[in-house]
């Protein structure tokens, strides 16, 4: 069997129970793949165990059972391939914007100059457009200009896989949309391997090539697959335009608002978790 | 927040000051007014104060600033072994504390670290920890009299055990409460043990450690008079009980304000290394 990049198969994750009560399921049986190159996000309602998935791809976190393979290989911890964009942007307070770059590229190449490294932060900070605040520590930017820091860190490292965590959820309308950009533009450019979590449908649609809908947790399920076929490069300006955006849209809508509450009581007879029905809404039939 | 005044503050700390002297002087002036008569034998023999029953007035502030202007004057100075100079004495109180204060360090922030990073550790010795350290330093004194035999090193080991506790729990709780997220961030980049202690754990927690460090300072320097009074030989706690004995109150005064001063300094020299150490979130 061939096996894509990113292989989660039939992880689990409980939690023991209070007071030796039966062991509180938090999601079972996941299975879902992720091709090289590609940008898949994650929708769910909070509690459905959407960021121990991704805390589990980052090695962070360990599954109750099953496993994640990458690259052919099952993965025991985190690494430096698997870069993770924080939703706290987790930088290091007492280090300035530049230093925090430095720390994640001298943790990748620790054979290099202070030289070398220099140059390589300069270059990440240009292209998250930072060069003014390089010097300046966390505390005096703006949320924008902090989570621009976490990208650039997460980018340094050159990984093979991009992980992202609601990255933009803590910023106003307007920032939010702008790293929209600049991520999509990047992850194109780089052919970056992605998996973002989010609750902003906007935004899968705009970032995703496929989007997976998590039913309400406990014992949350990935119900279905949307695939995005409105076709790249999409911006921030002219997706909402796209044919088929709104059915897109809805379809999304109509899952997280009716849909992720009554699937997590039962799913459809014939759903089989490990091949999850994939739909394609902006597709006329 | 309240709008800071400093001229004004400063204006009133000096009339405040000023008064407390006023009353002093004020106090220390009524002398007894009469003559008490006594035996000129009696007086020859237990001296003329002791004779007049009269006790030692205590001295006047221009009697204590005089005589702070002459140990100021010449701080250094050795007429023998109960006669040296309060620089000398304040030199032999820091040396013991400084060591003492070392030592303490060097034991309480590498255990500590180890504490705050193993669950199992901070477990095992809490129970000792929580017994130890509510001891008063001077009660461990005749068991490290005992031991060590050495009356000037026994009390730089009081010293020792006093700054242990504050640095050791501050150490063990700031390395514990380092951010999950930053730790997350260390193991995402691959960070050997040494490289994540060192380069995220020791300056996320470097604050908190200064602060034990800062609560040490202070009481081992409130420590080291008491402890010296009880081995005597030298220091300030020495000179204190020293000038007791001598009934020289102005010395005594003199020795009080210095303990203050440098004790404010040793606090605000650990206050300083706190502020460059510190981050905001």
């Amino acid at each position: 069997m061939r096996r894509p990049t990113v292989s989660v198969e039939g992880i689990s994750k409980r939690f023991p129970g209070p007071r030796g009560g039966p062991p509180q399921t938090v999601f079972e049986n996941v299975w879902f793949g992720i091709e090289g190159g590609e940008f898949v996000c994650l929708i769910g309602h909070s509690g459905c165990g959407k960021t121990t998935i991704l805390n589990i791809l980052a090695g962070l976190d360990r599954a109750s059972d099953g496993a994640v393979v990458v690259a052919g290989r099952e993965i025991d911890g985190p690494s430096l391939d698997r870069a993770v964009i924080f939703q706290s942007h987790a930088l290091l307070p007492w280090l300035t914007a530049e230093e925090n770059i430095a720390f994640a590229v001298r943790s990748r190449h620790p054979d290099w100059t202070r030289a070398q490294i220099a140059d390589e932060c300069r270059r990440w900070i240009d292209l998250v457009g930072l060069s003014a605040a390089a010097g300046k520590k966390p505390a005096q930017l703006s949320g924008g200009m902090k989570q621009r820091v976490g990208i650039a860190r997460a980018l340094s490292v050159r990984p093979k896989i991009l992980l992202m965590d609601e990255p933009f959820s803590a910023l106003d309308a307007l920032t939010r949309g702008m790293l929209q950009d600049e991520v999509n533009r990047i992850v194109g450019e780089t052919k970056l391997t992605a998996f973002m979590i989010t609750h902003d449908v906007d935004e899968a649609i705009l970032l995703a090539d496929r989007i997976l809908l998590m039913t309400n947790g406990p014992n949350a399920k990935i119900a279905e697959v949307v695939v995005n076929t409105l076709p790249r490069p999409r911006t921030r300006h002219d997706v909402h335009h796209l044919p088929g955006y709104a059915v897109l849209r809805n379809h999304i809508l109509d899952f997280l608002v009716d849909r992720s509450r009554r699937l997590a009581e039962t799913m459809p007879t014939g759903w089989d978790p490990r091949r999850i029905p994939e739909v394609r809404p902006a597709v006329p039939a | 927040m309240l709008v800071s005044r400093p001229f004004a503050s400063l204006a009133l700390a000096a009339l405040l000051f000023a008064l407390f002297v006023g009353v002093w002087q004020l106090s220390s002036a009524t002398s007894p007014a009469g003559e008490v008569i006594v035996d000129p034998e009696y007086a020859a023999l237990v001296g003329a104060a002791a004779a007049t029953g009269g006790k030692t007035p205590f001295p006047s502030p221009i009697e204590v600033g005089a005589r702070i202007l002459e140990h100021f004057a010449d701080p250094f100075y050795v007429r023998g072994t109960n006669d040296q100079g309060i620089g000398i004495q304040l030199a032999y109180s820091l040396g013991r504390v400084l060591a003492g204060y070392g030592f303490a360090a060097l034991v309480a922030i590498p255990l500590g670290f180890v504490i705050g990073m193993s669950p199992l550790l901070y477990g095992a010795l809490n129970p000792f920890i929580q017994v130890l350290r509510p001891i008063s330093p001077l009660a461990w004194m005749p068991l490290a009299l005992y031991t060590i035999k050495d009356s000037s090193v026994s009390s730089i080991f009081v010293i020792f055990i006093c700054s242990l506790w504050p640095m050791l729990i501050n150490t063990a709780f700031g390395v514990a409460s380092v951010r999950r997220e930053w730790l997350n961030v260390a193991r995402t980049l691959e960070c050997s043990t040494l490289r994540t202690a060192f380069r995220v754990i020791l300056p996320a927690a470097a604050p908190t450690i200064m602060t034990g460090m800062r609560i040490s300072i202070g009481i081992a320097w409130l420590v080291i008079v008491a402890a010296e009074m009880l081995v005597g030989g030298t220091g300030i706690g020495y000179f204190v009980w020293n000038q007791w004995n001598n009934l020289s109150l102005s010395d005594i005064v003199t020795a009080i304000l210095v303990i203050g001063l440098v004790g404010m300094m040793l606090d605000q020299l650990l206050a300083t290394a706190t502020r460059v150490v510190s981050y905001q979130e």
